[in-house]
């Protein structure tokens, strides 16, 4: 059996696994978006949460993903079903980018401009929405870029804890020395990241689109 | 944009706002300094002993080269700093009384260059301080048509263009526009035409004076260009090394023999000098 006819003959699998992966990723990365960009944004108001804010994610960063998956494993809601896991270990390893991206956004507007929305009598809730997110909103949607590529890439893993994606047709073809089966998850998820790194390069320019 | 264009395209008229313009003799100061000193944080003078009146309706020009606190004395004024001593009074009440948003508000302020936001239409960005107002979607749509008019850019052509899009003196125009939208009585204008060439800056500085005439704002105005302060000036505040070394009527500068004025003099004379000097060798050859 050719590649092709193999991956025909199994498309209902690979379909189904491929929405379970891509509702892991997009759960973890907008869990992910909703609580790093408002840390991004609170770490350029409060400089001293900077250090440790940064420090732990990107001690987070430094953690082997199945170790992560591991550790995860024992606490208690999580426990009770492992696509949790799935979605919190993705959701971590994604803040880094997303925080970081968030502050290097914020803080890399000209203060003049700062200074003018001041000037004209703007209150610091009017200076965040309309000037400051929206100037770094191409920054910020970068790191969520960078964090979604990612995501693809560490969700395989998270076939390893049960949590179904197109991990397990690597997994499983690693165990049964099988390469058609470790294409049929590779392959698949390589597109994916890649559709992913596409439309949201043309998500992040258009939010840049006044340049 | 070519000069014959800036030129055509001066406003048509059909200005509907209000004239704020008093004989300023019997008025109470617009805005006063009283013995106002300013320090950084760390405790650097930078403005010290500063007295100083503006009175309702007059355009008061600080002078100064960079350093001189010109700058730092125009955001006293609009509470984006606070002074370290004395007060600084806008309509007669402390900046520190006021609440600084509404302040602001009041205040209209246009800065050199950076002052737009770069990701906001001309429309937008003009319409900015009365949609932080809460004005309705159509005033503010009338106002900012009114205002594109009144400095010189067609407004069908310019609303949805973003400022990268224009040339140095349209921004400046737009930054004017924006500063007098919400039909402040107090102009505040930080070298507003410091980055434009020598005659777009002519340009638009006889085109403000015209609209000031009209307007009567009262408008506090930085620049370190002598001759921009005497043609714009209804006075004219010396400063140096944060200190207010005098403040002169046009005539009184240019007349004045005091050594720290003759020094801007000089300049002007000078330049003139120079020209007229290479001429008289081109004509000799």
């Amino acid at each position: 059996m050719s590649l092709r006819e193999f991956l025909f003959a199994h498309r209902n699998e690979i379909f189904r696994s491929m929405l379970e992966h891509i509702s892991m990723v997009g759960i973890g990365v907008v869990l992910a978006t909703s609580i790093g960009v408002p840390l991004g944004v609170l770490i350029t108001r409060w400089s001293r949460l900077r250090v440790p804010v940064l420090g732990f994610s990107n001690i987070v960063q430094t953690i082997p993903s199945l170790a992560l998956f591991g550790f995860l494993l024992p606490l208690p809601w999580l426990a009770a079903r492992s696509e949790r896991v799935a979605i919190t270990a993705l959701a971590l390893y994604s803040l880094l980018p997303i925080i970081r991206n968030t502050y290097a956004g914020i803080t890399g507007i000209d203060p003049a401009v700062r200074e003018v929305g001041r000037g004209m009598g703007m209150t610091d809730w009017q200076l965040l929405f309309q000037v400051e997110l929206p100037l770094a909103a191409g920054t910020i949607m970068a790191g969520i870029r960078v964090a979604t590529v990612i995501a693809v890439g560490v969700a395989t893993i998270a076939a390893a804890v049960g949590a179904g994606g197109l991990g397990e047709f690597v997994f499983r073809g690693v165990a049964m020395v099988d390469n058609h089966l470790i294409l049929a998850g590779a392959i698949p998820a390589a597109v994916l990241a890649i559709i992913a790194d596409l439309g949201l390069g043309l998500l992040q320019r258009r939010l840049q689109r006044y340049r | 944009m070519s000069l014959y264009a800036l030129r055509t395209a001066r406003p048509k008229g059909t200005v509907t706002t209000i004239v704020h313009r008093r004989n300023f003799l019997d008025q109470s100061p617009a805005i006063e300094f009283a013995n106002v000193a300013w320090r950084t944080p760390e405790g650097h003078g930078v403005i010290s002993e500063l007295n100083a009146r503006v009175m309702p309706g007059e355009t008061l020009v600080l002078l100064g080269r960079s350093g001189s606190g010109k700058t730092t004395a125009l955001r006293l004024i609009n509470r984006l700093l606070l002074p370290s001593e004395g007060t600084v009074l806008v309509e007669g009440k402390s900046t520190t009384d006021w609440d600084p948003i509404l302040l602001r508000r009041h205040i209209g302020y246009a800065i050199q260059d950076v002052g737009l936001f770069p990701h906001m239409t001309i429309e937008r960005n003009v319409g900015l301080v009365p949609r932080l107002e809460g004005w309705p979607a159509e005033k503010i749509r009338a106002r900012v048509m009114e205002l594109l008019n009144l400095t010189g850019l067609p407004p069908e052509q310019f609303c949805r263009r973003f400022p990268h899009q224009l040339s140095g003196g349209q921004r400046q125009r737009v930054g004017m526009a924006r500063a007098l939208a919400a039909d402040p009585p107090v102009l505040l204008m930080d070298e507003p035409f410091g980055a434009l060439d020598a005659l777009t800056r002519a340009e638009i500085q006889r085109e403000f004076k015209s609209l000031q005439q009209r307007l009567g704002k009262t408008v506090v105005f930085v620049t370190h260009d002598v001759q921009e302060a005497l043609l714009l000036g209804t006075r004219i505040a010396l400063m140096d090394a944060g200190r207010l070394l005098g403040i002169y009527s046009p005539a009184e500068f240019l007349q004045s023999k005091a050594p720290v004025i003759s020094g801007y003099t000089a300049v002007l004379k000078s330049a003139m000098e120079l020209i007229m000097a290479g001429q008289r060798s081109g004509e000799a050859l």
